[in-house]
């Protein structure tokens, strides 16, 4: 008899029998009794441990109560309660067990949608035992898929300075690999923290695929085309339809997309979703400061941008803040770092912060690394540590998702907005290294979608509700690490904007302080010039490292946004190394 | 002795031949087989077993496939999906000619023929039944054998 593993991974050394790996344990699935039983014999002459379930929905709760408990599901395609592909969709993106599917039907389209829905084998009925004796070999291919993936992602491990700790539950790794997969990344982690300071640009150990923004955005536009729930990487790939780019790749990409809606969705409030099992996670994007609050973030900006490492970081890792509708003169980025400059700012810019934000609170404990691990591009040479408030706009469902940049310590840059008026940005760049992407992902089925473009540990957002910072002072003009919220808003008239800009290989932007408008707080809620579109794309050009310009262009499906009452047209470029900068916006409503 | 052995090997034998005749003449194909070599010490009986299980279960899914073919209009979808189940059902015990009719079943289901399908299930019924009473034959024969084999057996 087998002995029952229900934490130990399976590890194919583990055979005792001489042929095929002993102790495998298969959940099969299957509403008709007669293949269930004759299955189930086989699975048990190969060896492998059986569990049966007459039906999807109770395979599925099975599983989620026992995450860990199962190597590998087999089920049958035609079921009463649920599509054998549903089914499969949920397992890949809930616990990424490797699914093999079976049937009668051996026609071509059903095996083909098999085989797009992920499936890692598809077996026509009746079921031989040559079939089923070496479907070992699926589970070890899919282990060795993830622990090359989280390679993957660790090989862009950002270190700001602070103890990185990848905590497991981050990740939710089939059980067999959990072990493995951990001390990997424990090990690329320690790899890493020789290279904590350096200042490294490029950063990148491993040649890689560069989630570039344009990559990005097909993928989202992939992910939101299928659903959140039917995306599976398989599918995503055919979407995109990139030369190069691997199933894996867009796995460990989608894992990254999983794990922060699930970030994103704990934070909403009333909501418990379980990983990636809501489907409307909705995130709100992360709102900068309002100009209410510019002057402290004048102040603070001269905090090294590498606070905002943190709190992208922070961003990342604290599931414990809520995300609270963006209301009105809410100061929503809070740095805090003890290289304010002035204490006071700091503390004004505290008061001004209201709560729920995901990074309440974070302060030392906040992980860069963490979030730096979910990123292969996270990657902070600063030391940010700044904290970031973002508040979601969950009421509103066509939430544009943030743009995190890495911030990178020390970088100012300069940015100068497109048109010629006294409205620009400011962006905060960030020493960052690494790839950013950046796209704003708002999938229109599920509310409130969201999806942050994680780059580096930095990350600013800019969140405005209905009010742009007008109070720019001068010296937040000079100043570097600064936010700035402003809602871009459309559908219910606000939207929120939270861009992130990759600094420039040498990392120096200059924020522009000449074109400071006159500051008078004007709230005005942002023009209803923007569309009402879910998906909100900011495309970040990339530059050439000497352009000390950044450009961030914000576009709606009807490519521009204006941001205020006259034509705003930020441009923000991005740059081929993620860098995390913090963009401050100020629009002049004074009407000039 | 010679007289029991040799009574073994004729049961031996007639039991191999009606098997073989079940093959010939196209009531089992090669998934019967597959069966037969998942019975071992532990599960002595599997096949009959099975086979059973099968007669068992596909009760309400003729049942399905009836009362579906009754509608008016039929939902053809339905009836599909009800005679793909009841297909699958008679490929794991390797019920050849059955799976044969079924084919036939499909097809016309797929054109939308409710007469060609109503025709059709009435081949299936008869197949159907005629393995049924085979089987169980069969079975009851390789019981008898088994009792004679452990009847004989030097104790």
């Amino acid at each position: 008899m087998l002995v029952s593993r229900s934490n130990a991974s399976w590890k194919s050394e583990d055979r005792t029998s001489g042929q095929f790996p002993t102790g495998l344990r298969v959940l099969l699935v299957d509403d008709d009794n007669t293949c269930l039983k004759i299955v189930s014999s086989i699975l048990k002459k190969c060896g492998y441990e059986v569990t049966q379930k007459s039906d999807a929905e109770s395979a599925l709760d099975l599983l989620r109560k026992n995450k860990n408990g199962y190597d590998i599901v087999i089920s049958d395609v035609h079921m009463p309660d649920m599509d054998g592909f549903k089914l499969l969709e949920h397992i890949g993106l809930e616990m990424d067990l490797p699914v093999i599917m079976m049937s009668a039907d051996d026609s071509k389209d059903v095996v083909l949608k098999g085989v797009t829905h992920g499936a890692c084998d598809y077996l026509i009925k009746p079921i031989s035992i040559e079939a089923l004796k070496n479907i070992w070999q699926h589970v070890v291919r899919k282990k060795k898929q993830e622990l090359k993936e989280k390679d993957f992602e660790c090989s862009g491990i950002s270190e700001d300075g602070e103890q990185q700790q990848i905590s497991p539950e981050n990740f939710d790794y089939s059980s067999s690999v959990n072990e493995v997969n951990y001390k990997n990344l424990k090990k690329r982690k320690d790899e890493e923290d020789d290279e904590e300071e350096r200042d490294d640009t490029s950063a990148l150990k491993k040649p890689r695929v560069v989630w570039s923004n344009d990559l990005h955005q097909q993928f989202v536009n992939a992910v939101h085309q299928l659903g959140i729930e039917k995306a599976v990487p398989k599918k995503i790939l055919e979407l995109m339809n990139v030369p190069g780019l691997t199933r894996e790749k867009v796995a460990s990409h989608l894992q990254k997309f999983r794990l922060y809606l699930r970030k994103a969705s704990q934070h909403q409030s009333g909501r418990n979703n379980a990983f990636m099992g809501a489907p409307e996670a909705s995130f709100g994007p992360m709102s900068l400061m309002n100009g209410r609050n510019r002057q402290p973030l004048t102040a603070t900006g001269q905090i090294p941008s590498r606070s905002l490492a943190t709190f992208q970081a922070a961003a990342l890792s604290r599931p414990t803040a809520t995300y609270v509708p963006i209301v009105d003169q809410r100061n929503i980025f809070r740095f805090e770092t003890p290289k304010l400059t002035s204490e006071d700012d700091q503390q004004q810019l505290k008061n001004n912060v209201k709560q729920m934000n995901l990074f309440h609170g974070i302060s030392s404990s906040m992980k860069p690394k963490q979030f730096a691990t979910l990123h292969p591009f996270a990657q902070s040479s600063g030391d940010m540590n700044m904290e970031a408030d973002y508040s979601a706009q969950m009421d509103q469902p066509q939430q544009m998702t943030q743009i995190f940049n890495d911030i990178n310590g020390g970088n100012v840059s300069s940015f100068e907005s497109s048109v010629g008026q006294p409205n620009f940005i400011k962006v905060i760049p960030s020493g960052v290294h690494g790839p950013t992407y950046n796209s704003l992902y708002q999938p229109s089925t599920p509310p409130g979608n969201s999806f942050p473009l994680l780059s580096n540990s930095g990350m600013s957002t800019l969140t405005s509700k209905g009010m742009l910072q007008e109070e720019v002072n001068s010296e937040m003009q000079q100043s570097r690490g600064f936010v700035s919220n402003y809602d871009v808003l459309g559908g219910l008239g606000k939207n929120t904007v939270q861009m992130v800009n990759s600094s420039l290989a040498d990392n120096f932007l200059r924020i522009e302080g000449e074109r400071q408008p006159d500051t008078g707080v004007q709230n005005n809620p942002f023009p209803r010039q923007l569309s009402e579109e879910d998906l909100f794309t900011a495309f970040f050009k990339q530059n050439s490292q000497n352009q000390s310009k950044m450009t961030l262009t914000l576009t709606d499906t009807s490519r521009t946004i204006f941001l205020s009452n006259k034509a705003c047209m930020l441009q923000l470029s991005a740059f081929e190394n993620m860098y995390i900068v913090a963009v401050t916006a100020e629009i002049d409503l004074s009407g000039s | 002795m010679s007289n029991s052995s040799s009574r073994e090997r004729n049961l031996h034998r007639q039991l191999a031949n009606m098997k073989h005749s079940l093959f010939d003449q196209g009531y089992l194909d090669e998934q019967f087989i597959q069966l037969e070599e998942l019975q071992d010490e532990e599960n002595p009986n599997f096949v009959e077993e099975v086979v059973s299980l099968y007669y068992w279960d596909s009760v309400r899914l003729i049942q399905n496939i009836e009362q579906a073919l009754e509608q008016n209009p039929i939902d053809f979808a339905k009836l599909d999906n009800h005679m793909h189940q009841f297909k699958g059902s008679s490929c794991s015990i390797g019920a050849k000619k059955l799976k044969k009719e079924c084919t036939q079943f499909e097809k016309y289901c797929k054109t939308g023929n409710g007469e060609g399908c109503k025709r059709t299930f009435q081949q299936v019924k008869k197949e159907y039944a005629t393995l049924k009473k085979k089987l169980e034959r069969y079975f009851q024969f390789a019981r008898q054998v088994g009792c004679v084999e452990k009847a004989c057996r030097p104790k």
